[in-house]
């Protein structure tokens, strides 16, 4: 078997066997996880899965099995994620999440992890529908349409990419599951971006909501999917060879020496210009498209340790030599009291 | 215009050391801090005393009191009746005036004449003219404001024998490095001592002589004792919702850590407090750092109690270390949210859906704050699951005498069992809930320790002794079990409840946290009238053996609780097949501190039919 820059193979970051139905877009997610690891050479174990409840939720079972993972609570996972992310700063952190578990009932935290700019890479499997109550619509899915059970939308969606771009997130993107040749690098990139990265992963439910009149179904997937720009992810240690067209190619280097390539297609998409990003994908949205590839990205922004000056070492190395201050600074206080 | 009101008919109270004065202010109006001032003057004098805040949610404008009992005797708890009065807020005056007992004193502001039906025949008036001393003697609008507080105080000190010079250190103590603040103060503490003791006979027959019983203590809330415990303790991770009575917890974990937890090399710091959207997120966050390794906690009241609720059930179900304090205030709902209670034991010792338990903590003095919130942490990893500490505003919120905190520089952190990469190699299969000692308690790992072994999946969701879910009952079953096993183990670890030196009489009294502030003047006065009892104060839960056996051998036992429901009382039932014959409970729910005249009348009451030398009542 093939193995990648520190000896392992694909195997290596494998999950246990899916219980997710079969042609689940949520089981796609996995696999690009499983190769965009793989390929980067992450070290399976340097890396925390965590996630809320609900089908979404299952998917770190499904990836990286020497990985530690944290199936908590529903709507919950982004306070998790903040805790353990303070904890110890040099692991990765992958939130995996649903439209249901992100977009409702966790939208709050939802928007306070993106304010607080953790470093992680949050993905959130975006079906429109509540998979494992069968099939009620979730906020995600968009106004007029339709679930199997013929049940239509009668409210406007939460856009989480929209979203996560107002409140600041400094990487967001938008993908297909089926679309293994644009999500695995972009996972890559959000592995590799340091601050808060957010992918809206398109993911049909095979079950409950891939009609013809479903905006989250393969087939409208598929017909109104716009790239805004082909992407091409370059680890660090690859020696770029390439000589790329400058006046067709963007490189945006990454914080750890890896770099995005962007092939621009017909449209002159700026991906570091906040406000042409929002208004990129409103208009496309008018238009009954979607806009995928990588929306936005701002390389400057500092994530929470940095921005409140956490020392270097991870907080749970530290033991009672650097945190007990001793008894003699307590007689100190003690006289403050007296 | 400043002649003593008061008739030579009227008695006045002679009280040496034993007393309670009581400040009626409005709030926002500056009290607070010549408040504290008298109540630290009077500690600094060697005496006794406990001060007790009576506060409104609000930030302006509305009645708020201060209530100083003194006792040479060092009885803390609060006492029913005010001996002295410093009547400051027209909107109460009535009722503060009418609180006075008999042959006590009313000091006001008598820049205002006060209202015929303010007169009282049976106590002595002590008129100031508060807002027109700081008129004439200062300029600004703000200073003359706050200054009438401090020209009270200053009063007071003639009234009641305060060493000046205790005042005068209190004031440089008060504005170190802010200098140009100390002369206006103390000119302000001389104002209003010249003029009490120019025109009244000073001191008062009510008053104060220096005392050596404060030897060695300190004067400390809860909330600061249990910031500075999680410092020494070893928090890294503080995660909350501002609440009263739960914010000065972090307030103080902040400003401790400001100054003992930045690395002396680069600045840095060695810890992190994130102020959460809402109290989900706050143990959220605490439970995500304490999974991967870091002591967390976050502190809250009962509000934020009832939201936590599911992620508690998590914790508790995959085994997660996390320390929550709650200082409990009075529900349900927003109920009083400045007012104390020991409300919450129930919620909290069952804590969320299915089957739970979690450890509690019932600190009654901020030492007790500081010890059981260093020690929480070190529980909390040694048994994988929350620790409950169990405060109270009243403890949290209030200053109260205790011994000094004390660390022993030998002792290490306990983070309970925790496999390490070397630890791991050893072992062939590693099973994140396998109990491997029988002890209920199974080894963690922390993310990241090993790149081939420890790894494994946490899970609310049913799981089996390898972290895989499982929908197999039995399996189920046997988790729980465990669990259950778990919680036995965890009572070695909780401290002992604290018993009386004699445990021979056949009546007990048993209690938690700030109730102990009454116990020792409700047994001295009992034993007067003959009567005898042993006591009991519970300090953890679940609870020691030894709890049920206080029940066995007492024909009787007293349960005190400061609640409506009888909340510690249903726990002894609950978990020691207490019979309901063998407890009497007492209650106490009007949301401030129980008294020891209460607990007494109770006691009393309660043998209406017999006599009171000791027979069990009917």
């Amino acid at each position: 078997m093939q193995t990648n820059d520190i000896g392992l193979t694909r195997r290596d970051y494998e999950g246990t066997l899916t219980t997710l139905c079969g042609g689940c877009g949520h089981d796609s997610i996995s696999a690009a996880i499983i190769q965009a690891a793989a390929d980067m050479s992450l070290e399976p174990h340097r890396v925390a899965k965590i996630s809320g409840i609900g089908c979404s939720s299952k998917i770190p079972s499904y990836f990286l099995s020497k990985a530690h993972g944290f199936n908590s609570v529903h709507g919950r996972m982004p306070s998790v994620a903040t805790g353990a992310n303070i904890a110890n700063k040099e692991l990765y952190y992958v939130g995996v999440s649903g439209d249901g578990d992100s977009a409702s009932i966790g939208l709050g935290q939802f928007c306070h992890i993106v304010r607080r700019r953790i470093n992680m890479l949050y993905i959130v499997a975006n079906n429109g529908t509540y998979g494992l109550t069968k099939g009620q619509l979730s906020a995600t899915a968009d106004l007029g349409s339709k679930t199997k059970s013929g049940e239509e939308s009668q409210f406007d969606n939460i856009d989480m990419a929209t979203l996560a771009i107002e409140l600041g997130a400094s990487f967001v993107a938008r993908s297909f599951s089926g679309d293994k040749k644009q999500l695995i690098p972009l996972l890559q990139a959000g592995l590799s971006h340091k601050g808060f990265a957010f992918i809206d992963v398109i993911s049909p439910c095979v079950t409950f909501n891939n009609t013809d009149f479903s905006t989250h179904g393969y087939k409208n997937t598929w017909e109104n999917y716009v790239a805004l720009s082909e992407v091409d992810f370059v680890p660090m240690r690859e020696e770029i060879t390439t000589s790329y067209d400058a006046g067709k190619e963007k490189e945006i280097t990454l914080h750890d020496g890896s770099a995005i390539h962007l092939h621009k297609t017909s449209n002159d998409y700026d991906p570091t210009d906040k406000e042409k990003a929002l208004h990129h994908i409103n208009a496309q949205k008018k238009q009954g498209k979607i806009a995928t590839g990588l929306l936005y990205i701002n390389q400057s922004t500092a994530d929470l340790h940095e921005l409140q000056e956490t020392v270097d070492k991870p907080l749970n190395s530290l033991g009672n030599q650097e945190l007990c201050p001793g008894s003699k600074a307590l007689d100190d206080i003690n006289n403050t009291f007296r | 215009m400043s002649e003593l009101i008061q008739s030579s008919k009227v008695s006045n109270l002679t009280k040496v050391n034993d007393f309670v004065v009581k400040f009626a202010n409005v709030n926002g109006s500056g009290s607070a801090s010549a408040n504290g001032m008298f109540a630290k003057a009077v500690f600094r004098m060697g005496i006794p005393i406990s001060p007790h805040n009576i506060f409104p949610s609000n930030i302006q404008g509305l009645p708020t009191w201060f209530e100083v009992r003194i006792n040479e005797q060092g009885y803390l708890g609060r006492r029913e009746g005010v001996d002295l009065i410093v009547a400051m807020n027209e909107q109460t005056i009535g009722k503060d005036i009418a609180s006075v007992v008999p042959g006590g004193y009313v000091l006001y502001d008598s820049s205002k004449v006060l209202a015929n039906e303010l007169l009282r025949d049976d106590v002595n008036y002590l008129p100031i003219p508060l807002k027109d001393i700081c008129l004439e003697e200062f300029e600004k609008p703000a200073q003359r404001q706050l200054f009438k507080n401090i020209v009270y105080v200053g009063a007071l000190s003639a009234f009641l024998n305060i060493d000046f010079k205790v005042l005068t250190g209190l004031v440089s103590d008060q504005f170190r490095g802010k200098e140009k603040l100390i002369l206006p103060n103390i000119h302000a503490l001389e104002l209003g001592h010249h003029y009490a003791s120019d025109n009244f006979a000073c001191p008062l027959n009510l008053r104060l002589e220096k005392s050596t019983k404060n030897k060695g203590k300190i004067l400390m809330d809860g909330n600061t004792a249990t910031g500075l415990g999680s410092v020494y303790g070893g928090a890294t991770v503080a995660a909350w919702y501002p609440l009263t009575p739960s914010t000065s917890v972090v307030d103080n974990f902040a400003k401790y850590c400001k100054r003992l937890r930045i690395d002396a090399g680069t600045g840095k710091k060695k810890y992190s407090i994130v102020q959460a959207e809402d109290e989900l997120a706050a143990i959220g966050i605490a439970i995500g750092a304490g999974w991967n390794g870091a002591r967390a906690f976050t502190a809250t009241s009962g509000p934020g109690i009832s939201l936590m609720q599911e992620f508690l059930g998590l914790a508790y179900f995959s085994e997660v270390p996390v320390v929550l304090f709650n200082i409990q205030r009075v529900g349900p709902s927003t109920g009083m949210p400045t007012r104390s209670q020991q409300g919450d034991l129930l919620c909290c010792a069952y804590a969320s859906h299915g089957d739970t338990k979690h450890v509690l903590l019932f600190p009654a003095d901020p030492k007790e704050c500081f010890d059981y919130a260093a020690s929480a942490f070190d529980i909390a990893d040694r048994i994988q699951s929350p620790v409950i500490v169990m405060s109270d505003l009243e403890l949290g919120m209030n200053e109260q005498i205790c011994e000094p905190l004390n660390w022993d520089d030998k002792s290490r952190y306990d983070r309970g069992k925790v496999l390490n990469a070397e630890q791991l190699e050893d072992i062939e299969r590693y099973g994140r809930y396998l109990d491997s000692d029988g002890d209920g308690i199974p080894y963690r790992t922390y993310p990241g320790t090993h790149p081939n072994k420890g790894s494994y999946f946490t899970r609310g969701s049913s799981h089996d002794s390898y972290a895989a879910y499982t929908e197999d009952g039995s399996i189920y079953a046997e988790v729980m079990d465990r669990l259950a096993l778990k919680m036995e183990t965890a009572v070695n670890y909780l401290p002992e409840p604290v018993f009386s030196e004699s445990t021979s009489n056949r009546l007990g009294l048993a209690f938690i946290g700030t109730t102990n502030s009454a116990i020792n003047e409700v047994l001295d006065n009992l034993a007067k009238k003959g009567i005898t009892l042993d006591t009991m104060r519970i300090r953890a839960f679940p609870f020691h053996d030894s709890v049920t056996e206080f029940f066995d051998s007492h024909e009787l036992v007293y349960v005190i609780d400061q609640n409506r429901d009888a909340q510690l009382k249903s726990l002894l039932k609950i978990e020691c097949n207490i019979h309901e014959e063998k407890m009497h409970s007492i209650l106490s729910y009007d949301g401030v501190l129980v008294t020891a005249q209460h607990i007494e009348k109770s006691i009393i009451d309660s043998m209406t039919d017999v006599d009171v030398s000791g027979e069990v009542p009917a």
